[in-house]
């Protein structure tokens, strides 16, 4: 699996990315500064985590419009696999690539701690190692991670089945409890249409490696290994 | 010329940071605030010296990268 990580001034997850995919998959992905405007030959593109230019206007709408975003547009288009985390998620839908909007968590407060994900889906090449419907712990270091989009955006997301994850509790309840930041319907992430791009606001990559406390985040990158080669 | 843009979110979208600033004014004794509603003023110094002209860049620009259209309005007004 060739795999490029996107490198934002502000970035800070860029190396969490590359380190648990080396990990998983044993060989090191390109790290693509955003100056650039060429994409090396990849099968998979992840949009890190971050303060990409420090949040300025709206988290991730300077880098949306960065030079390297339109490539990764472009290979996104080809169907080259896009993964969004956290800043990189918010990346994503700035960029048009996603539906809906990040906006400030509505109790205002950062939050830094680990929740809990009920999987929504199985039916994509990052979410093939986990079963729909199973709980797994993941990181979340956000400020803006409130999902919202109208309702009639929400109902296709839910039809079309691009729902990916979901905040919840330890039952799988998926309630207003277990809503750490005010998400529409708990979302935590989300696939576009062709399913071949995910963003999402917890850190898979944070959770890939026994060493940190956890693995819930490996089989996203193995599954895409497994698919990618 | 001066373009100037206010940004606002559209009504229906919950505005937490708004409703902080209300709290804060109710504790600071200022009584009859019903509401409020935070948003942002960005001032645009443009070559253009007509306003008719300026506009749909200027609106081009908002839809663009100024404004999130998903949750938010925009305004424009030209001064000098």
């Amino acid at each position: 699996m060739k795999a490029a990580v996107i490198v934002f001034p502000g970035s800070n997850c860029d190396r969490d990315a590359a380190t648990a995919i080396a990990h998983v998959t044993g060989t090191a992905p390109k790290m693509v500064w955003h100056r650039d405007a060429d994409l090396p030959d990849v099968d998979l593109i992840v949009v890190p985590g971050g303060f990409s230019y420090g949040d300025y206007l709206r988290s991730g709408a300077m880098a949306a419009h960065s030079p390297i975003m339109a490539a990764v547009k472009a290979k996104a288009e080809t169907g080259v696999r896009v993964l969004g985390i956290c800043n990189g998620f918010q990346v994503l839908t700035e960029a048009g690539m996603l539906p809906g909007v990040l906006m400030r968590n509505q109790k205002l407060k950062f939050i830094c701690r680990d929740v809990l994900l009920k999987v929504e889906t199985s039916n994509s090449d990052f979410t093939r190692g986990y079963n729909a419907g199973q709980v797994i712990r993941i990181p979340v270091a956000h400020h803006d991670g409130n999902y919202f989009a109208e309702a009639d955006v929400l109902d296709r997301l839910e039809d079309e089945d691009r729902v990916a994850f979901r905040y919840c509790d330890a039952a799988g309840a998926v309630d207003a409890e277990a809503n750490p930041n005010g998400s529409q319907r708990n979302i935590a992430g989300v696939l576009s249409e062709k399913r071949n791009v995910l963003g999402m606001m917890p850190h898979p990559e944070r959770l890939a490696d026994p060493l940190l406390g956890g693995t819930d985040g490996a089989p996203m990158f193995q599954a895409l290994m497994k698919v990618l080669g | 010329m001066k373009a100037k843009v206010h940004v606002t979110l559209k009504a229906g979208v919950l505005d937490p940071q708004g409703k902080a600033v209300h709290h804060a004014l109710e504790a600071l004794g200022f009584d009859g605030v019903q509401g409020v509603r935070q948003g942002k003023y960005i001032e645009l110094d443009i070559a253009e010296t007509d306003p008719v002209k300026a506009r749909p860049a200027v609106e081009e620009m908002c839809r663009k990268l100024l404004a999130n259209t998903v949750i938010e309005n925009f305004a424009i007004d030209f001064e000098g």
